[in-house]
């Protein structure tokens, strides 16, 4: 009764994952002692601690982008958007700009960093819940309007943060500015403690999600079918999603188009749809990029370019070739 | 046993599925028929607890469907939507390993993975088992989703155009696998099937929807006849007994 069809095809077998997965390890490993070792002279505890935190920082601002936006897109069911895109960054530098403007640099300074990063994560959680409920809860999927509806968002949080900015007074301006467009260059290092212990909880917990992440990949109806709650399910990521998205934007700033980059190749390299093979290869893609990346600024063009402009160069003409093939 | 009580869809003014009273008896196949836009996707989508409903209820096994743990549900009842649309990149056995997932959590057993070799077997797939969904013919990824659904394993299957895109020999391999899953493992399934005459030939039971409601119910002899025809379909068909079966006539 069956008919030619053509021979099966052995492809995306574990081994070759597993392969590729090394790979990214030993390319990780690589640009970590490229990025600790190029160019280092004098003593080792001295270089220790000056490249240590900015290494330790670059890494989880890897891991926080690449497994928010692997979450992010297995929940929203599409390939294109990214928390960054629909203006989950943007939000947060509003967010800190408000909190200046109402209580100015001395008064933010004063504040506990960790408590003033916890306030702030718990606002990015509420955004969450209410981007979830007006957005993807309805049942409406289209998604060039998702789209235009992230732009409109990002820009309106932009706009008002770049309003707030211009009436604070000029010293506050600055110590905004710092925070927020110090890219990788300077890095925010008083967080850097909190921010480890958080994006290793969020992570460790999507981890362990693995599998139910697999099915919501298979979208709403079919996870409901196969016995996921996904409305609950659902919440809990983007909870997750919020707090990766503080850390790494407290961090460096927001980055735009990296995320979309990152978790893309990492379905590219891998062939693979399961989460365990998905996520940490999407991770090690965004430290081999920013450690390397970062390597080779200071190293090759003695930081005089950004390196979040170029990746945000690359990842936004990846954005555009995505939209304009039309692929979720 | 699945019973509605008052299901009701609105959607803005418009209702779609008006105030359904329905019980279905376990074990055997009843066929939705009925025109476009009747309701049946909808009826259908909210007994598996897929779409919210307006008003009413509906239980399966005497469980309320909307307050029931989704994954009690999960063993019960299967799923499959008219629409095919999937954005993960999977093979055909992965795909159908999902099928496990209310059993195994991910974590197929060998009794699991036996499971998927059957289902795979009884949709006659063996020879696409490893490739993936993309590159295989609608008729092939209809059967693949059908095969998801058979592998979960339920006393209840609740199947919206599982004929769609498949030729004529893999429709009839269909019916008879549908039949025989109810026959000999005593499954209840529902079906929503357009040609009226695999309702007639292969259901116990058929119920055809119109406008949002239950125009008709009954058996094949019941309701395989031209006057309840042209009642919900609103054309003249010609029904005749060839060998012992109803046919309706609607070609020409
Ligand atoms: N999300 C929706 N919003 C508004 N109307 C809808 C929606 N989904 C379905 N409908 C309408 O409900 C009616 C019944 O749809 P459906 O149950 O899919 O019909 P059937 O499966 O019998 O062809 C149609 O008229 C359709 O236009
Ligand atoms: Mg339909």
């Amino acid at each position: 009764m069956a008919k030619v069809e053509g021979k099966t095809s052995e492809r995306a077998a574990p081994l070759g994952q597993r392969a590729v997965l090394l790979a990214l390890v030993l390319l990780a490993a690589a640009a970590t002692i490229a990025f600790m070792t190029l160019g280092a002279r004098g003593r080792w505890d001295l270089v220790l601690a000056f490249r240590g935190p900015k290494l330790g920082a670059l890494i989880l601002v890897g891991l926080a982008i690449a497994v928010s936006t692997v979450l992010f897109q297995t929940v929203t069911e599409n390939r294109i958007l990214t928390p960054a895109i629909m203006g989950f960054d943007s939000l947060y530098v509003l967010i800190q700009s408000a909190i200046v403007f109402l209580i100015g640099t001395q008064g933010f300074a004063a504040i506990d960093p960790r408590f003033m990063f916890a306030a702030q994560a718990a606002v990015m959680v509420a955004f969450s819940a209410l981007l979830y409920a007006g957005l993807f809860a309805t049942g409406r999927r289209n998604l060039h309007l998702l789209v235009l509806a992230g732009v409109v968002m990002g820009g309106f949080f932009r706009s008002l943060s770049t309003f707030i900015q211009r009436v604070i007074d000029p010293n506050e301006f600055s110590f905004l500015q710092n925070r927020f467009f110090a890219s990788f260059n300077s890095i925010d290092t008083d967080l850097l403690a909190v921010g480890a212990v958080a994006v290793i909880a969020a992570s460790a917990v999507a981890l362990r999600m693995a599998r139910v992440l697999d099915v919501l990949a298979l979208g709403r109806e079919r996870a409901i079918c196969l016995g996921v709650d996904h409305r609950r399910a659902v919440s809990r990521i983007l909870v997750l999603v919020a707090v990766l998205v503080s850390v790494s934007t407290a961090l460096t700033g927001p980055v735009t188009f990296f995320g979309l980059l990152v978790a893309n190749l990492a379905h590219v390299v891998t062939g693979s749809s399961r989460h365990r093979v998905l996520l940490p290869a999407a991770s090690l893609l965004a430290i081999v990029f920013l450690v390397g990346g970062q390597t080779i600024v200071e190293r090759v063009f003695a930081f005089e370019t950004n390196l979040r402009v170029i990746v945000d160069f690359v990842g936004g003409i990846v954005f555009l070739a995505m939209l304009l093939r039309g692929k979720t | 046993m699945i019973e509605a009580r008052n299901l009701t869809k609105r959607y803005r003014d418009e209702v779609v599925v008006n105030d359904v009273s329905l019980r279905l008896p376990a074990g055997g196949i009843t066929a939705i028929i009925g025109p476009n836009g009747a309701g049946k996707s909808t009826f259908l989508s909210m007994i598996g607890r897929l779409l919210p409903m307006s008003a009413g209820s509906a239980t399966v096994d005497g469980l309320d469907v909307t307050r029931t743990a989704s994954d009690v549900l999960a063993r019960r009842i299967a799923v499959l939507r008219q629409d095919n649309h999937l954005s993960s990149r999977l093979t055909v056995r992965d795909l159908v390993t999902f099928g496990r997932y209310p059993h195994s959590k991910g974590r197929p057993t060998a009794a699991d993975l036996a499971h998927v070799e059957r289902a795979i077997g009884y949709m006659n797939l063996e020879r696409q088992a490893d490739r993936f969904l993309d590159e295989l013919s609608g008729g092939q990824r209809q059967r693949a989703f059908v095969a998801m659904v058979l592998c979960q394993d339920t006393d209840y299957v609740l199947l919206d155009e599982p004929l769609n895109n498949l030729d004529m020999p893999h429709a009839v391999a269909m019916m008879r696998q549908l039949r025989r899953a109810a026959d000999e493992l005593g499954k209840t399934i529902v079906l929503v099937l357009h040609d009226v005459n695999f309702a007639s030939c292969y259901a116990d039971h058929i119920v055809a929807m119109r406008e949002g409601a239950v125009a008709f119910q009954g058996s094949p002899e019941q309701v395989i006849r031209p006057e309840v025809m042209e009642a919900i379909y609103g054309i003249a068909m010609e029904v005749q007994i060839i060998g012992g079966r109803r046919i309706a006539i609607y070609y020409a």
